[in-house]
């Protein structure tokens, strides 16, 4: 575990829509690029909140209660029938899904 | 005989009493409750599909288990259900435009409970698109209005499930909360709304938003009726590792002879602090002025960290949902667009950018930056331990009080169209309701009163430790009888 948690990071080094939405595989338009980091920079300086709180020490919690190794028995169940799932597929064939070719 | 216009007043217990003392047939009140859709719910928009001739199929199988000899509490009841519940046969879009067209393959594990007890499935009711928003506003199919006050929201995002019962066209429903979603729209509708402890209520078949803070609960017109519903779909699940394998107490037992004689209440000072509404304050302190007359014993308590609850919410939400909403990518299911040159990566890019609302967007662009590299320490860890903190404060007031009682929401219902244009300001209004999903707690809203100016309702909020459930339901029953 590394110490950078315990640094706020510079109040510039904000939230980039162009780099984020990438990540989120979004394809905005320049109206849009421009409509969201306005809407979320206000948001993204208020988290920097977070930084007045000693946490030093703290656990983190991950869950709303603890919850450790949970066991069943590997017991197979059947699963949906395909024809029901596919049915929901934006384009399938020969049983399977259907994708844009991605080698030449 | 039951009619139409008699759904707003019918309870499910007492439809269940009517029912088994043969009075109407669960047929009889399926349609009763379609003919009150059909009548009002032009003007309010609580539904997005109705399911009639399953729905009446189903009373027609209740009315025949009747016969045979079944008689449970949910026997023949019909129940409206959020868009985000998994019912094997209906529409399912989390009123997206991402899973238009997406028809259930299985039953959610609270769909399979209700159907086993005889309750009917009837509809999907309108929510805000994959439970993101306080006000139903951010479907993509439509808003939903209040039906006390039709110029305004009916909360969110379980809008449509308190609008159908407010308005008459349901006895219950089922909804969900990550951060306030039964209990706000409870509180702006007038009905009573039950936030189960985390862990409670199987998420199994229930679209993901925030998976370490959604729970399933029910909204209705009486506190024993939440009780009746959380009864059925409360329980372990070997289908979610997060539903606890504990036992389920008799909720509606819990009930009798309610009273708030001895109950130590405890009122959190941070909670009535200036920016709320005035009226909304009166009318919560009073409900707790009334308790104490009638016995309860009232303390001022403190949570210190209340204030820093809404950036750790934002913050834990978001990266939750960023990855959760990463399986709607135009693939299995739901709407798929492709980019020009007709590419995998256009495919994924454009089935989002087009699919997912504004909202949605948003808190996938908010999630996606608190995990990314750079940020993930410093924003989403931070925002678990500061969670910590927000759970430790809650632990040390329930050392020393039953429930804590306090406001729902910081105003009653507000102006369509007041809030969407604003992020912040609407997330900031989420303040009272998020710190019970952080820290796994129990809650529920029952209406104290309604404002003078508009008569619009308000919710007295309270709320119990973790799997404190019983003691949550016999407090609100006493509030319910102090205040009625």
């Amino acid at each position: 575990m590394n110490n950078t948690d315990t640094k706020a990071p510079a109040a510039d080094a904000g939230l980039d829509v162009a780099h984020v939405c990438r990540l989120a595989h979004f394809d905005f338009s320049p109206e849009e690029m421009g409509r969201f980091q306005r809407e979320l920079a206000p948001i993204a300086a208020y988290v920097r909140k977070l930084f007045e709180v000693d946490v030093e020490g703290v656990e983190p919690t991950q869950y709303g209660q603890p919850v450790f190794n949970v066991f069943r028995e590997d017991e197979p169940e059947p699963s949906l029938p395909r024809e029901e799932v596919l049915a929901n597929a934006p384009d399938s064939s020969q049983d399977e899904f259907r994708m844009p070719r991605i080698v030449e | 005989m039951i009619t139409p216009k008699d759904i707003s007043a019918t309870t499910v217990a007492s439809a269940r009493d009517a029912m088994r003392a043969g009075l109407y047939t669960s047929e009889e009140l399926v349609r009763a409750v379609l003919a009150a859709i059909d009548e009002k719910d032009g003007g309010i928009g609580a539904y997005l599909t109705v399911d009639r001739e399953g729905a009446i199929a189903a009373a027609a199988e209740a009315d025949a288990r009747r016969r045979a000899g079944e008689s449970g509490d949910l026997l023949g009841i019909p129940v409206a259900m959020k868009d985000i519940f998994n019912v094997k046969g209906q529409p399912c879009t989390c009123a997206s435009r991402i899973l238009e067209g997406y028809v259930a393959p299985y039953d959610a594990t609270v769909t399979a409970r209700l159907r086993a007890a005889g309750a009917i499935p009837c509809g999907r009711v309108n929510m805000d698109e994959f439970a993101m928003g306080a006000s139903t506003e951010h479907s993509a199919f439509h808003p939903t209005r209040n039906p006390v006050a039709p110029d305004r929201v009916p909360g969110g995002s379980s809008g449509g499930s308190a609008a159908a019962v407010s308005g008459g066209m349901a006895l219950c429903s089922l909804g969900t909360d990550t951060g306030g979603s039964i209990r706000q729209p409870a509180s702006f509708c007038g009905c009573v709304g039950l936030k189960p402890s985390y862990g409670r209520v199987s998420r199994y078949g229930v679209t993901a938003f925030a998976s370490s803070l959604d729970q399933v609960g029910p909204i209705t017109r009486t506190v024993e009726d939440a009780a009746l519903l959380l009864q059925c779909i409360a329980g372990a699940d070997p289908h979610d590792q997060t539903c606890l394998d504990r036992p389920v107490p008799d909720y509606a037992a819990a009930l009798r002879g309610a009273s708030t004689e001895g109950l130590r209440i405890g009122v959190p000072r941070e909670y009535f602090a200036e920016g709320s509404d005035p009226e909304v304050l009166s009318l919560v302190r009073a409900a707790i002025d009334k308790a104490a007359a009638a016995g309860a014993r009232v303390e001022e308590v403190s949570l210190p960290h209340t204030e820093y609850a809404i950036a750790v919410y934002y913050i834990c939400a978001t990266a939750e949902a960023s990855a959760n909403l990463a399986r709607f990518d135009g693939v299995r299911y739901g709407a798929r667009r492709v980019g020009p040159d007709g590419s995998l990566a256009s495919l994924y890019d454009r089935s989002r950018t087009d699919g997912f609302g504004p909202e949605v967007k948003r808190r996938i662009l908010l999630g996606t930056w608190v995990l990314s590299s750079g940020y993930r320490d410093a924003y989403y860890r931070r925002a678990l331990k500061v969670r910590t903190l927000v759970r430790r404060d809650f632990d040390a007031a329930f050392a020393k009080c039953d429930v804590l009682m306090c406001p729902v929401a910081p105003t009653p219902a507000f102006k369509l169209d007041s809030t969407v244009n604003d992020p912040l300001k609407a997330y900031l209004c989420d303040a009272f309701t998020v710190p019970a999903n952080l820290a796994g707690l129990c809650g529920v809203s029952v209406p104290c009163g309604r404002t003078a100016a508009d008569g619009l309702p308000v919710g007295l909020q309270i709320l119990g430790p973790a799997f404190g459930e019983p003691a949550l339901l016999r407090a609100a029953a006493a509030m319910e009888a102090l205040l009625r």
